[in-house]
Formats: C-alpha cells, sequence, structure tokens
C-alpha cells in the first residue's frame, strides 16, 4: 500500500502492512504518528501526517529491508536510504 | 500585567498599609450610595489602564451624593485610550498637608530590587529625580537576605524625611517593598502617598504590574481580585488576527510559530528567531516596504503549524505576498519550515513561485529545504546573502507587483 | 585563548534527558574537541546515560564520580525548577552556570544571580543559548549541531557578545566569512535580568590577547547597553566595539515587548534610539546593517594598531591564520 502527501509518500509492502507485531513497532517509532494499527492489528498509514515527517528513519531501521519506503515527492521521488 | 487602581490599591490595603475608606462600582447609583456612606466630599475616579485619565475628564470631584452618581454615570460612558472604563472608584477627598512618593522597581544592571522615596510626591518621579535629586532617595536591597526596616528608613532619611514622619514611613515603604517581591511585580508605586492633617499618612493611588511569567504562582490573588486567565493586560488589546495566531500556536506543543502583531501593509512576514524577526522587520521597513504583520518562528515547530502560520498571513486582507526569513537556523529545520509555506500556498489556491517573495533561511537541513523550493520554483537564498538584502529583495517584489 | 570556557573546562548538565538537552548533549560531545560534559543530574534518573554521559539525582553524585570538583553546569530544566537547580549548582561549588531555561521570573533570577556573587560564581543567561570558542569548544546549543556550528563559526580575534542566540550565529557566520574569525561567542540572554551584561564580559576580553575587538548585538529594554557605554568611557578599553541594534521600529510602540522578554522598555533610556545615542557618544560604532559589521570593526581594529604596533603584529597574525 502506498499513501500520498504533498511531499511525503509511504509505501508499505502488503505482507508487511499485514504483520500485526511490525505494525505495532512502525507505530510506537514513528514520532510524528505516520503509522497507526487499524482495529485488527494491521497498518494503517495515516495521510494528514505525511508531510510531517522529519525524515528519520526510524521506521525504516524497525522494518525488514525494502518492506517500507518513504519516498521523497519533491526530490524526484527519490527513496530515503 | 498591570492591574487597575482598584486592584492595586486592594492589594496595598492587604499589605498592610492604610487606605482611604473608598468603594469601587460599575453602577452610578452605587456610586452615590458609596458617596453617601463616605459623608464628605469625594473624588470619582476612572478605572481605566491608559494614563492621561484627569486630562481626559476621567476625575471629577463631588459635593454631594448626588453629584457623585452624576459624574460616575458621565465617567462610565466615557472613553478614554480607546476604552471603557472598568468601573469607577469613589474616593473620600483627603485633606492632605503634603504628598509623598514611595516605589519600588527592578534595577536590571545590579539586577536587583530597588526602593525610591521621596517627599516630594503627586507627579512624575522620574521629572523629580531630574529637578531635585537630593528630594529622591534609592537602595538596593538584596533578594537573598531578609528584608529589614532599617533598609527603608535609610531611603526615607536620605531624601531630607525625619520626626514623626520618618517613623510613620518606613513600615510604609518596608511592606511596599514586600508587597513587590513577593508578588512578583515589576513595578509597585504609591503615588501619592498622603500626608493627612493629623499627621497620618494614606496612600491616594498606587500603580502595580505583574510581571507575565510569574502569573502561573499568583493564582490565588489573581482570583481574589477577579482578573481573569484571558486578560493579557497588555498596553494593546489583541486583535482577532493576533487571537488567531496564538490559536495556530496552540496547534501542537512542538515548536512556536506565533507572538503575531498586527500591521497594516502589503508584505506579509514569516519570520524567526527572536533576534532575526527584529532585525528582518526593522530591514522591512528601512527598505520602504509595508510590513502586514510581525511574527516569531521558533525551536522546532510542526508543518502543520508554519503552513497555519503562513496561511493566516496570506489571508490577511490587503496581503500581496509573503516574506520567508529567518536568521541562520540551528533548532528550526529549514525543510520543514519550507514544506509548511508551500504547503499554506497549495491549500489556498495560490502559486507558491507568485506568493512567496523569497525564502531566506539557512542552516539545519537547508539541503533539503532548497529541493522543495526549487521544485516549485520558489526564490530563496543560502546564507551569502544577508537578512538586510533579503528583505530588501521581498520588498523590491512586492513593489514589482504593484507596478505591474 | 579564550574567555569562560576552553578545552579542558568540565560541565554537567542539569535536566540532561529532556528532549532539547539530549540534543545539547550531543552538540557538544560532538564539537570542535569535545566537550568535558562529565555527567548529567535528572533527579530520580540515577545510573542511566545520555550518548556514554552518565546521569545522576544530585549534583554532588556526579562531583563524587567525577572525583574532582567541576567547573561549569548547562541549566536546562522547567522554569519553575532553575532557581533550585542552580542554586545546587552553586552550592556544590559550580563557578560557571549557563542558563537555557527561558521564562523565568525576575525575582528568581536575582536570587540566583545574588547567590552566584556571594559565592563568586557566574551566571551565563537565562534565556541564553550558550558560549562557543570556535574549533575548540561549545557550552550550550550555541551553533546547533556540530556540523552547523563548524559552517558558522571559526576561531579569530573578535569577541562577540549579543542578547539574541540567533543572531549569535547570524553576526559570526557574517564575520567568518569576511575573514574575521570569533575569540569566543557568548550569548547572554534576552531577559530584563542576566547574569552577565556585556559591561561584565569586557575585563574578560580585555585581558585575552586573541581578542582585538567586540561585536554586539543589542534591543531596547533595559539599561546594559548605557552601563557598556560607561565602562568604556570609564575604563579607556584597548578593544574597539562594533553594536548591532535591533528592534528599531519598537521605539513607535511603548509598552509593548517583541523578540525577547527584556525587550519591554520601562523607562527614557530603554529606547532604541536612546540606546544608539548612547553607545555613540562612547565612541562605539553602531552599525546600520549586519553585512557592515566586519568592515567597521576591521577597519577600527586596524586604527588601533596603527597606534599600538604590538597589537596590529597579534591582529595579523589573526587575521592570516587562515
Amino acid at each position: 500500500m502506498r499513501a500520498d502527501g504533498v511531499f511525503i509518500a509511504v509505501e508499505v509492502d502488503d505482507r508487511a502492512a499485514a504483520d500485526r507485531e511490525l505494525a505495532n513497532k512502525l507505530t510506537e517509532v514513528c514520532p510524528v504518528d505516520i503509522y497507526a494499527q487499524r482495529g485488527d492489528g494491521t497498518l494503517e498509514i495515516v495521510e494528514r501526517n505525511l508531510d510531517e515527517c522529519v525524515l528519520c528513519r526510524l521506521c525504516l531501521d524497525a522494518s525488514p529491508d525494502g518492506a517500507v519506503k518513504v519516498i521523497k515527492r519533491y526530490d524526484n521521488e527519490a527513496v530515503l536510504v | 500585567m498591570r492591574f487597575f487602581e482598584y486592584e492595586a490599591r486592594e492589594i496595598v490595603k492587604r499589605a498592610g498599609i492604610p487606605v482611604t475608606d473608598y468603594g469601587f462600582t460599575t453602577d452610578p447609583a452605587e456610586a452615590g450610595a458609596i458617596a453617601k456612606r463616605i459623608g464628605a466630599a469625594t473624588v470619582i475616579k476612572s478605572q481605566v489602564l491608559s494614563g492621561g485619565r484627569m486630562k481626559a475628564g476621567g476625575v471629577k470631584f463631588a459635593d454631594t451624593p448626588e453629584q457623585a452618581e452624576a459624574h460616575a454615570r458621565e465617567i462610565l460612558g466615557l472613553e478614554i485610550g480607546g476604552h471603557l472604563p472598568r468601573g469607577v472608584l469613589v474616593d473620600p477627598r483627603a485633606e492632605v498637608e503634603q504628598e509623598y512618593y514611595a516605589g519600588v522597581v527592578w534595577d536590571g544592571t545590579r539586577k536587583r530590587p530597588v526602593m525610591i522615596f521621596s517627599p516630594v510626591g503627586g507627579i512624575d518621579i522620574e521629572q523629580v529625580a531630574e529637578q531635585q535629586p537630593e528630594a529622591v532617595g534609592r537602595r538596593h536591597f538584596s533578594n537573598v537576605l531578609p528584608l529589614s526596616d532599617f533598609e527603608a528608613k535609610e531611603v526615607i532619611a536620605s531624601s531630607g524625611v525625619t520626626g514623626s514622619a520618618l517613623n510613620q514611613l518606613v513600615p510604609i515603604l518596608t511592606r511596599l517593598a514586600r508587597v513587590f517581591v513577593e508578588n512578583d511585580m515589576t513595578l509597585a508605586e504609591i503615588n501619592p502617598l498622603g500626608r493627612l492633617r493629623d499627621g497620618s499618612f494614606v496612600a491616594l493611588d498606587a500603580h502595580m504590574e505583574m510581571e507575565n511569567e510569574a502569573r502561573g504562582r499568583h493564582a490565588k490573588l489573581l482570583g481574589e481580585l477577579g482578573v481573569g486567565e484571558e486578560e493579557t493586560r497588555q498596553a494593546r488589546e489583541a486583535t482577532p488576527f493576533e487571537l488567531a495566531g496564538a490559536a495556530v500556536d496552540a496547534i501542537d506543543h512542538r515548536g512556536v510559530a506565533g507572538n503575531v502583531t498586527e500591521f497594516d501593509g502589503n508584505l506579509g512576514l514569516v519570520i524567526g528567531a527572536g533576534g532575526g524577526s527584529l532585525t528582518l522587520f526593522d530591514a522591512v521597513r528601512a527598505h520602504g516596504g509595508r510590513p502586514a504583520n510581525y511574527c516569531e518562528i521558533g525551536g522546532n515547530p510542526s508543518v502543520a503549524k508554519a503552513c497555519g502560520l503562513a496561511k493566516l498571513v496570506l489571508s490577511k486582507p490587503g496581503v500581496e505576498r509573503i516574506a520567508v526569513m529567518m536568521s541562520i537556523v540551528s533548532n528550526t529545520r529549514v525543510d520543514i519550515v519550507a514544506r509548511g509555506v508551500v504547503k499554506a500556498c497549495l491549500e489556498l489556491g495560490y502559486d507558491p513561485a507568485e506568493k512567496i517573495a523569497i525564502f531566506r533561511i539557512p542552516g539545519a537541513w537547508e539541503e533539503e529545504g532548497f529541493k522543495i523550493l526549487e521544485r516549485y520554483h520558489v526564490e530563496y537564498a543560502d546564507r551569502s546573502v544577508s537578512l538586510n538584502e533579503a528583505a530588501r529583495r521581498a520588498v523590491e517584489k512586492i513593489e514589482e507587483g504593484v507596478a505591474a | 585563548m579564550s574567555i569562560l570556557i576552553d578545552a579542558d573546562t568540565t560541565f554537567i548538565v542539569q535536566g540532561i534527558t529532556g528532549r532539547e538537552a539530549v540534543n545539547l548533549t550531543r552538540e557538544c560531545l560532538d564539537y570542535g574537541a569535545g566537550a568535558k560534559v562529565v555527567g548529567g543530574v535528572t533527579p530520580g534518573r540515577l545510573g542511566r546515560e545520555v550518548h556514554g554521559v552518565p546521569v545522576f539525582d544530585t549534583v554532588a553524585q556526579a562531583i563524587a564520580d567525577h572525583g574532582a570538583p567541576i567547573d561549569g553546569s548547562v541549566v536546562t530544566v522547567p522554569p519553575a525548577f532553575t532557581k533550585d537547580a542552580v542554586f545546587e549548582a552553586i552550592e556544590n561549588g559550580i563557578r560557571l552556570v549557563v542558563i537555557v531555561t527561558e521564562r523565568i521570573p525576575r525575582r528568581d533570577v536575582a536570587q540566583m544571580v545574588e547567590l552566584a556573587s556571594l559565592r563568586g560564581a557566574r551566571i551565563i543567561g537565562p534565556n541564553c543559548l550558550g558560549i562557543i570558542v570556535p574549533d575548540v569548544v561549545k557550552m550550550g546549543g550555541i551553533g546547533g549541531p556540530a556540523r552547523n556550528a563548524a559552517q558558522a563559526y571559526m576561531p579569530g580575534p573578535i569577541g562577540v557578545i549579543s542578547r539574541s542566540g540567533g543572531m549569535t550565529t547570524e553576526m559570526s557566520s557574517t564575520l567568518s566569512a569576511a575573514g574575521l574569525g570569533q575569540s569566543t561567542a557568548v550569548s547572554i540572554g534576552g531577559d530584563a535580568i542576566i547574569g552577565c551584561t556585556y559591561a561584565e564580559l569586557m575585563p574578560l576580553f580585555e585581558a585575552d590577547e586573541q581578542t582585538q575587538g567586540i561585536v554586539i548585538y543589542s534591543e531596547p529594554g533595559g539599561r546594559m547597553e548605557a552601563q557598556l557605554a560607561r565602562w568604556v568611557t570609564d575604563n579607556d578599553s584597548r578593544l574597539p566595539i562594533v553594536a548591532f541594534m535591533a528592534g528599531r521600529f519598537m521605539d513607535e510602540m511603548p509598552g509593548m515587548s517583541f523578540g525577547h522578554a527584556g525587550t519591554i522598555v520601562e523607562g527614557r533610556e530603554d529606547t532604541a534610539a536612546e540606546k544608539i545615542a548612547r553607545l555613540g557618544a562612547a565612541g562605539i560604532a553602531v552599525a546600520e546593517r549586519i553585512e557592515d559589521i566586519p568592515e567597521m570593526i576591521g577597519a577600527k581594529i586596524a586604527e588601533r594598531s596603527h597606534a599600538a604596533p604590538a597589537a596590529r603584529a597579534v591582529a595579523d597574525a589573526a587575521g592570516t591564520r587562515r
């Protein structure tokens, strides 16, 4: 799944998004509340908070390689590494 | 935060300093009743924060309760400095032999409070100090050691007062000094302090100001005086635009995007931090620019907050463009502010390149910030462009816009 | 050389576990040779670490752990607790206290400053960003992360004193770009009462051989510019001074404060116009624009060094270091 703000987009692969444990971890680490858990525990991307992303990479560190992508829309869709 | 005279007198009274048997009211009939109770000639005084009420007709003398009521009715409807009074004070007309001055203020360079006393009261103490310096006593006192009566005695004696007056005045000045310190005042003044025919002293007017930062620890006193938390008591009341600015700053607790002050120009300012804002505001005016507002960005505000501030300024009637400028930032992030102001333009349906006259914020995360500005073709500047030069460019673009 | 601090200065951070304090600690450890942050204090957090700095419940514990007196403390605790934290530092023998916290009532500040003077300690701030000796050490958030601070500050002959933290960096960056580095830059704080005024720092700069000129940032409110003018006149200072005065527009708006709490005008001497006149009368040049400062202070240093060849030699050395 992918959600887009004006400046930042986040893409999470479907398998990772269904992983309740990972969803919980992402919800916890993000300092600006871009991630939340739905009622069933799976991942939700909170669209209104996307542009608050501070590029801290904590969500990338918390997830398996490539499962989460933070995309800088203002920088030719550059993916944060 | 300034107190009304009736509040300042109450504070003085609570401190055990003699006051006249005055009454405060918002009702003309009650003013008459107070005058009747007093049973002698009275003075009716408008309760406003601005000075010059005597000249404006806000102080009137009455010989009878009927006169007192008529004067009160008139004064209650009389605007002074653009404000209707909070009420009137009905004060007995004391038979004063001599007017004295007693005050306490801070001395920022000595970093101590200072007691000031003069047997020449009833007029501006700065004027007395200039014209009759020998009639003004001053003394700094400790904030760590306990205050002792001799300190007030020295001040009063040094102003040329002796005899029984001296002994009566010592506890008054000492109590005033305690009131000042204990209530976090920035000014505590009794002027005039009257000596009556029988030789006793009474406070005829009082002026008190409390430090805003300390209001929280005097909630009890303020509550008892009826001072509402929402009352800012600033020199100028907040405008709806300024209140909207405060609401933007309250969106969340991240950083500051506030201290918005309204002006009537066409160039909106999204500026920061404290010193940078002062410098930039001066610079815009030096180049003939007309700012629509003053404001301060500080700390590391959220995108939502920066966006809210920019939208507020952009939506102000008469604003043609905004200039986004700060001194070199280390805590505030360039990219976050850039996102906020660009988003504000987009959400209002404007082209950021058109609406943002210039963006000059160098420092933390400037590489990311400048990428955002490039993407939206916004003119930006790094630290090699001075605050003054950025302000000049913003004014120039406003003038181009007006010409076209 | 420098004033107030050098590479050997040891200090603690009171309130070290707060968000801003954690960043500040990182910045100080990273800058220059790396500050000697020997401990932090947050009551109830004994045994933790912040970027490798041990956290204690009390200042006394930090000193016991260090095994020797500690020179300084950066205090960054909420306003209601600041006075107690500063008293604790001073009563434990700390001689230099940098207070970052803003919105502290004047009474508390006056008490801290008075205790400091009784104990022979010095306070910088409150409402300040601290002290930086370019390329050597910084104590406080001044200049921000080490990388950003290194961009703005470089070593050299100018002492910088500023009532605004941000403008300390803006002015130093302008000086650096013109090849004029800084001996020490001090953000003295924006409140009505502060621990150290311009005039109180002047003797230190006067005694520092590296310093050849002073640049100050000033604002309306208070009498410390008048105090500086008097100091300069009374002491026949060897150091030329260039001042920048912000907030000139405030003269038209009496009773309001902008920028910092200390800008409130409470008397006739407090206005920008009055201060500019006083500074000028004492021979202190007042710059209209920040970008004019390097040339003005450079010219003044050159002027003085014509009169004193020894000073010129030092100025030349400072000028050619980079």
